[in-house]
């Protein structure tokens, strides 16, 4: 799968050349603050809004010239995780599995199949509506597994989920990459370093980092950085004297909670 | 057709889930008793037919068809269910008439259930079948026309009231446009081929037609092509929504 995507919202620039390349086997996280362009990247790849520039190739169909060939190859969970209140969750289940063209027996062996992965088989019966935000969740990662798509693009996938069933959840992406491409996007950087062999931290719709978890960590500034809660009245003289040190690259002065207090983050040189 | 079935199923089962179908299912049959006995005064007119029963049926139309369009797209809108419905591997003109058809289906459930209506005009006397038939079609296809429209306005806002009252707006013109006041109006000013020009493109004047009793083939066309042709502005419009 390869992409270089742009969009505009009315002269808003939200994603801005986004581009990259995953292979099966690999695990792709979009790393990045509120409102980088990560889920308006993923909308475009699941073809639900088209770029404004750009284009991108899913298992060798453009989204722009095949759309329903893509969305054949994706399983999507959208970030809401929007799904029908007023069903039961198998029932979503199994309709979900007939659009994508299952019937009869193998319908109801993947509907199974899918309800075991996420472990919802104690909420099967019960209607969406009256579902607690987790589950919910797993309804919606359970409906992009059902046809066993070679790519799976989920948009904050442990998003509203326990402890537990992050770590569940995580470990099944872990198995489910061996043989498919996975895009997730994220704000947990602890995720990134659990489940993606890749990450492509955005920022204001542009990539500003790319690589393994752990060259981007070696990237970072803060790499080995330490912080030091100090009391003192006055923070410029004491700056001063901590930037002399030769082992500090720079130093951050952020105020503490009671006056006359502070923290100041260490940032080594190499 | 991929994928037409399993949306048009669970869209028409959403309607009998939801307490607002059978509310509308109420309203929709004392609305119509209300208008054929009441305003109609139906046992006055000493007529086994159902002429009065169906001649409010294009004003009673005016607000309950957009009732049910209303929801149809803005409700996927609001709720988000439009990125999932929307990337599954459906052509969006399949997903479109598959939401209408069970919308319209449902109308028709209500419809139907209008018979005792055609029962008490068998125990009145022994009315004339072919205008009873026709008079159900041609307010089923009417019906259809107005849901097109509703269904094409709900797509334009998530705000179900401004669709609805848009929906209304388009309907009331095209009520009007056949209506015999608009008619004279035209008439008394403007040579008579101009009034008869612009009714043929009124609800009203198809629909009086079939009702009649006489099937032509143009009253149909008429109507399915409002159908089409509104549906098909619902996928451009869907379409220009994504891309803004
Ligand atoms: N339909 C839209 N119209 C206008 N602007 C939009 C639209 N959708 C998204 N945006 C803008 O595009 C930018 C990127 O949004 P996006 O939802 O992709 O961010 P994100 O990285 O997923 O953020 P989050 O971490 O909060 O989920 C935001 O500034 C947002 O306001
Ligand atoms: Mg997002």
């Amino acid at each position: 799968m390869s992409s270089s995507l742009s969009k505009n919202f009315n002269n808003f620039l939200a994603v801005d050349q986004v581009s990259f390349e995953v292979q099966k086997g690999e695990v792709l996280g979009f790393l990045g603050p509120n409102g980088a362009g990560k889920s308006t990247t993923m909308k475009m790849l699941t073809c639900f809004i088209p770029p404004s520039s750009g284009t991108a190739e899913i298992c060798g169909f453009s989204i722009l010239e095949n759309p329903l060939e893509v969305r054949n190859q994706i399983g999507y969970l959208p970030e809401s995780a929007p799904s029908y209140d007023e069903m039961l969750v198998g029932e979503f289940l199994s309709f979900v599995a007939e659009i994508r063209g299952f019937s009869g027996k193998e319908l109801k062996r993947r509907v199974s199949i899918v309800v075991d992965m996420t472990s919802l088989r104690e909420v099967e019966n019960q209607m969406i509506e009256t579902l607690s935000k987790g589950f919910r969740q797993r309804t919606s990662l359970a409906q992009a597994l059902i046809h066993d798509p070679p790519v799976l693009i989920l948009d904050e996938p442990t998003d509203g989920l326990d402890p537990n069933q992050k770590h569940e959840v995580r470990t099944l992406i872990k198995n489910m990459s061996e043989d498919r491409t996975i895009l997730i996007s994220t704000h947990i950087l602890e995720e990134v370093d659990a489940v993606c062999t890749r990450a492509m931290i955005i920022s204001e719709g542009r990539v500003v980092g790319y690589g393994t978890p752990d060259e981007l960590m070696s990237q970072s500034l803060y790499r080995n950085s330490v912080t030091v809660s100090v009391n003192a009245e006055d923070h410029i003289p004491l700056m001063n004297d901590f930037n002399k040190l030769d082992f500090v690259y720079s130093v951050e002065h952020l105020p503490g909670e009671t006056s006359g207090t502070g923290y100041y983050a260490f940032v080594p040189t190499k | 057709m991929n994928g037409f079935y399993p949306i048009f199923k669970r869209e028409l089962l959403a309607y009998f889930r939801s307490p607002v179908a059978y509310v509308f299912i109420i309203i929709f049959l004392a609305a119509n008793a209300g208008c054929t006995f009441f305003l109609g005064n139906f046992y006055d007119s000493q007529q086994a037919s159902l002429e009065i029963f169906f001649l409010f049926h294009p004003w009673l139309y005016l607000f309950l068809i957009p009732a049910v369009g209303m929801r149809l797209w803005s409700e996927e809108r609001r709720s988000g269910t439009a990125e999932l419905l929307l990337t599954f591997p459906v052509r969006l003109t399949t997903t479109v008439f598959a939401k209408f058809f069970a919308a319209w289906v449902f109308i028709g459930i209500a419809l139907m259930l209008t018979f005792p209506m055609v029962l008490t005009v068998y125990f009145l006397g022994s009315p004339d079948n072919g205008p009873i038939i026709t008079g159900y079609l041609g307010s089923f296809l009417m019906a259809g026309s107005y849901l097109a429209i509703a269904s094409c306005t709900s797509a334009l806002t998530k705000n179900q009231v401004i669709s609805f009252i848009l929906s209304v707006n388009i309907c009331l013109v095209l009520v009007l446009l056949g209506w015999g006041v608009l008619g004279d109006t035209l008439n008394s000013v403007f040579p008579v081929w101009i009034s008869d020009f612009v009714s043929q493109f009124s609800f009203t004047t198809h629909y009086e037609a079939i009702r009649r009793g006489v099937i032509d083939l143009r009253d149909i066309i008429y109507f399915v092509s409002i159908i089409v042709i509104m549906l098909m502005l619902n996928v451009v419009v869907l379409e220009s929504h994504k891309a803004s």
